[in-house]
């Protein structure tokens, strides 16, 4: 019954062609089959937004894709985000702002941060809130996470200060 | 982790070829997927096939004339909310819907189609097995109105009550058939079997009259801006004269039923400018289509309350709308 079907995509800039499981999502084999386990599980069912990974430049609920969906996609995860040793500029900046607590949802938040900068250089602070608040921080952290996203985008260093609370 | 049942998965590359999948046993269409595997995962809805429509190329696009606006079923949402030719109900409901990760692959068809829902059917396996399953799922009984005959789960569609304001029409293709429909009368007022359509025909367009000189928007009411389904949403849209008297206008109710109700309230305002009495009279007798019952998130009495509240509210702003906004 569970027949598997070959699947080729482009995963942090690297081609990879799997045989996976018909009725897979894009994070099982993510997890499973790549062992790129930097993509979370949360609830599974497409509330928490943790497992996000961005296909085509975008930021999607790896949970909810199945993943024949992914073929012949260009898929980026965390594991692809720093240039070798050196840190993508948002991580840098989560660093600087103790934007992580936990930690869980930090994929999720970069990778969707990411996907948002390269689309405007410019957002305003409602803009930002607004993209990520499809991903929970169950350590309620989001003021830090704000502030990191805020600094790389010239809102300077606490754009959440003007937001009615 | 939570996992799908084993199903094949058929990717056909045109409409005829998906019709005809649609010929098997345990067939399901997926288009987005955002409302499905989920159900698939928490054993709601069951497949031994999906049918993905994603490779059928016109099913992907937006088209304008001078007299409509036609979006095809696996437009995303993100792309309708982006679309700069749409109508402002519209893009709201789009905008409204879930988060922007879940409206990157959410799909306009796929949101008119989404399940019902209620909170003793939307839990997990062994929730629903612990009191007995509904009679959405295996069981007899309705555990919302244990008394009932009928499921009473909520029309939890964003999509489809902006579009029925609009008199929308929606595109029904079978093997042997396409017919064009009302998309209000692609939906009925049962939990279970809440659409007219048939299992053997696929959604691939709606189609949006322009009308001159309209007003639309969409309120929605839920616990959190974001990812929540709406407990109430009102869709209005009014077209109005030199003199700012209603010409035509559409009320929908969303989420109080197990249908967008198409209230015929609106009768109130024909003719008048939009006033306070005048939206009063609307909304007294608006409210008496809407019977929500005690099974989504908030109060029973306090989602009552508030149905007024944002029919008023909706009202208004197009009455500002049109002293105020070229349509």
């Amino acid at each position: 019954m569970s027949k598997k079907y070959p699947l080729t995509m482009t995963v942090n800039d690297e081609s990879v062609e799997l045989s996976v499981t018909t009725h897979k999502t894009l994070l099982e084999v993510l997890r499973e089959d790549m062992n790129l386990t930097g993509t979370k599980h949360g609830c599974e069912l497409g509330e928490c937004g943790v497992c996000t990974v961005l296909v085509n430049g975008k930021p999607v609920l790896s949970c909810l894709m199945l993943a024949p969906r992914a073929h012949n996609a260009e898929i980026k995860t965390i594991e692809g985000l720093a240039e070798g040793p050196i840190l993508d500029q948002l991580q840098s900046a989560f660093c600087k702002y103790g934007a992580a607590q936990c930690g869980y949802c930090t994929p999720a938040m970069l990778l969707t941060a990411k996907a948002l900068i390269e689309r405007d250089t410019t957002p305003t602070v409602q803009h930002i809130q607004k993209e990520l608040s499809g991903v929970l921080c169950r350590c309620t952290g989001y003021l830090s996470i704000i502030n990191a996203v805020g600094s790389v985008c010239g809102l300077g260093d606490n754009c959440t200060d003007n937001l009615n609370a | 982790m939570l996992r799908c049942p084993p199903f094949t998965y058929h990717t056909p590359q045109t409409m005829s070829e998906a019709v005809r999948l649609l010929h098997q046993d345990d067939v399901r269409i997926v288009a987005g997927g955002t409302d499905l595997v989920p159900n698939l995962k928490r054993r709601h809805q069951q497949a031994k096939h999906l049918v993905s429509l994603h490779q059928i190329p016109e099913l992907h696009t937006i088209t304008e004339t001078d007299s409509m606006v036609t979006i095809g079923a696996l437009v995303t949402l993100a792309e309708i909310a982006a679309a700069p030719q749409m109508m402002r109900v519209v893009s709201m409901a789009a905008r409204s819907i879930a988060s922007s990760h879940i409206q990157n692959t959410g799909t306009l068809g796929g949101n008119l189609c989404l399940d019902t829902r209620c909170n003793y059917y939307n839990q997990s396996y062994q929730w629903r097995q612990s009191i007995d399953f509904c009679m959405k799922e295996q069981g007899d009984t309705c555990w919302v109105a244990p008394g009932s005959p009928r499921c009473w789960a909520v029309s939890s569609t964003d999509m489809a009550p902006a579009l029925i304001a609009l008199n929308a029409t929606v595109t029904l293709v079978s093997q042997n058939n396409t017919e064009t429909i009302n998309l209000a009368d692609m939906y009925r007022d049962d939990g279970m079997d809440y659409l007219t359509k048939q299992p053997s025909q696929i959604v691939t367009q709606v189609q949006i009259p322009k009308t001159q000189g309209q007003h639309s928007t969409y309120w929605k009411l839920r616990r959190r801006g974001s990812i929540d389904f709406p407990v109430l949403s009102i869709a209005a849209a009014a077209s109005f004269d030199k003199n700012k008297h209603v010409t035509q206008a559409r009320l929908v109710l969303g989420a109080v039923a197990s249908y967008p109700i198409l209230s015929t309230a609106t009768s109130e305002l024909i003719g008048h400018p939009l006033t306070p009495q005048t939206i009063e009279a609307c909304i007294n007798k608006a409210i008496t289509n809407a019977k929500p019952m005690d099974n989504t998130d908030h109060t029973l009495g306090w989602r009552k309350q508030m149905t007024k509240h944002y029919i008023r509210g909706a009202l208004n702003e197009l009455e500002t709308l049109a002293t105020t906004v070229h349509p």
